[in-house]
């Protein structure tokens, strides 16, 4: 193992603002990207029940 | 398949087009996209006069100077064959050592002392433990005595 | 290629929506695994650096978003480029689904460099020949997704995003030819396919795997996306209705 604690993991040598900086921003990036791409899918599909509502009134 | 193999001569007529008009403006801009000029570059006066430019090669072993007042750094930029004295003020990079890469910005003085107002250090693509990089300085050393001898 | 197993079989919406479907959650698991192994490896078993100490562990990001944005970048253009030859449109929608995945990696790319390169060169920019190219991959990126959203007819749409995607295919090159052609700050490949790899076995692997993972999440949320796009696309047609019957 890497670290005497998880202090020192956090700290990252003292580069924790970039390490942390990098890794969390990639993070959010990744979940916003899939929490949109949910959102998109959940809009494509109610936009058929729509047009299905209008064709079967 | 003939407007299909029509439509591929297209597309390959543009890429390729492209391509040559790219290459072109950029061997036109070649002189303004040097990111850094070598102290042989320099030397031989291809850097531009009287205007900020940048320089770039290794810090040269022991040449490292601190002025008394604090701030005020010299040292000479080389690339083992021309030098550059170069003198700074303010906070040096983390990762500048003597014998390792180094990028200036700067204005060259007509005393052919290098006026800069920026220091970059510059590292190489090596990545390894501590452990491994002492022992590659030690075979290094090594090897240089077997050399001598 | 992504997702494309008989290359006539699926060629059609109709067919491949339902082997998207199928394997998109597998390249999730997948990416999911990789990633943690990654993670791993990069926090736990991989050293520290002799040079750059602690700050060196953005590499794990690093590395493998630049390599995905390019990547992408090449299979989108080669998928507008196969719409545009064939006329067939399930070729653009995969174009169209890989844009936003690449423009998010070259931008994660950026970010993570740029903090790599204050504490480490001093400097969070600098524009030389690799980090200019590579911010030129993400305006060619948003190009290509403002250019299609500005054009309302979808095959029209797909064909000027392919001209664009296709002119811009010459920037990849330059972009990892960078460091060999032009004096630049960013130091040259630690990894290519002709050499040792200039990285302690622990970090190549930690590396390597993280690609694999980011590669992996990549297929998954592009073959979620084309699905997507199927449906708004292909809404007026015979089978989606058909399918959506069962849509509450």
């Amino acid at each position: 193992m890497n670290w005497g604690g998880w202090s020192d993991f956090f700290a990252m040598g003292g580069y924790a603002f970039y390490v942390w900086g990098s890794y969390a921003v990639t993070f959010g990036l990744l979940v916003m990207e899939i929490v949109l791409l949910l959102r998109r899918r959940r809009k494509a599909r109610a936009q058929l029940v729509l047009s299905r509502g209008r064709r079967n009134p | 398949m003939k407007p299909r193999h029509k439509r591929l001569a297209m597309i390959v007529g543009g890429v390729a087009a492209l391509g040559a008009a790219a290459a072109l403006v950029l061997s036109a801009f070649q002189q303004n996209l040097v990111f850094f000029f070598t102290p042989s570059q320099v030397a031989a006066n291809e850097a531009p006069q009287g205007r900020n430019f940048r320089i770039g090669g290794l810090v040269e072993a022991g040449s490292v100077k601190r002025q008394a007042d604090g701030v005020t750094v010299q040292f000479v930029v080389t690339d083992t064959a021309r030098s550059i004295p170069v003198v700074y003020r303010g906070i040096l990079p983390d990762l500048f050592r003597e014998g390792k890469g180094v990028v200036t910005q700067g204005r060259l003085g007509p005393d052919g002392v290098f006026q800069a107002s920026e220091v970059l250090a510059k590292h190489d693509e090596n990545y390894m433990p501590p452990e491994s990089a002492q022992a590659l300085e030690q075979a290094g050393k090594a090897q240089k005595s077997v050399v001598i001898r | 290629m992504k997702g494309n197993i008989n290359w006539f079989k699926y060629s059609s919406p109709q067919t491949f929506y339902p082997l998207a479907g199928t394997l998109a959650p597998w390249f999730g698991a997948l990416a999911a695994v990789f990633g943690a192994a990654g993670l791993y490896i990069g926090f736990f078993v991989a050293p520290t650096d002799y040079q750059q100490g602690e700050a060196y562990r953005i590499i794990f990001i690093h590395v493998p978003a630049a390599w995905m944005s390019m990547f992408l970048y090449l299979v989108m253009a080669f998928w507008a480029g196969a719409g545009l030859m064939f006329n067939t449109r399930l070729s653009g929608m995969m174009a169209s689904a890989l844009a936003p995945t690449g423009a998010l990696f070259t931008f994660i790319a950026l970010w993570t460099g740029s903090l790599w390169g204050k504490p480490m060169w001093g400097t969070y920019w600098v524009w030389d020949a690799r980090l200019t190219s590579e911010l030129i991959l993400l305006f060619l990126y948003f190009g290509f997704m403002a250019l299609q959203a500005a054009i309302d007819d979808a095959r029209r749409a797909d064909r000027a995003g392919a001209v664009l995607a296709l002119v811009g295919v010459v920037n990849v090159p330059v972009i990892y030819f960078s460091v060999q052609w032009w004096n630049t700050l960013h130091q040259g490949a630690s990894v290519s396919l002709t050499k040792a790899p200039t990285m302690a076995a622990t970090m190549f692997a930690g590396m390597i795997v993280m690609a694999f993972g980011f590669w992996f999440y990549s297929i998954a949320v592009t073959l979620l996306r084309v699905r997507c796009i199927v449906l708004e696309r292909e809404r007026n047609s015979e089978w989606v209705t058909e399918y959506a019957r069962d849509f509450r």
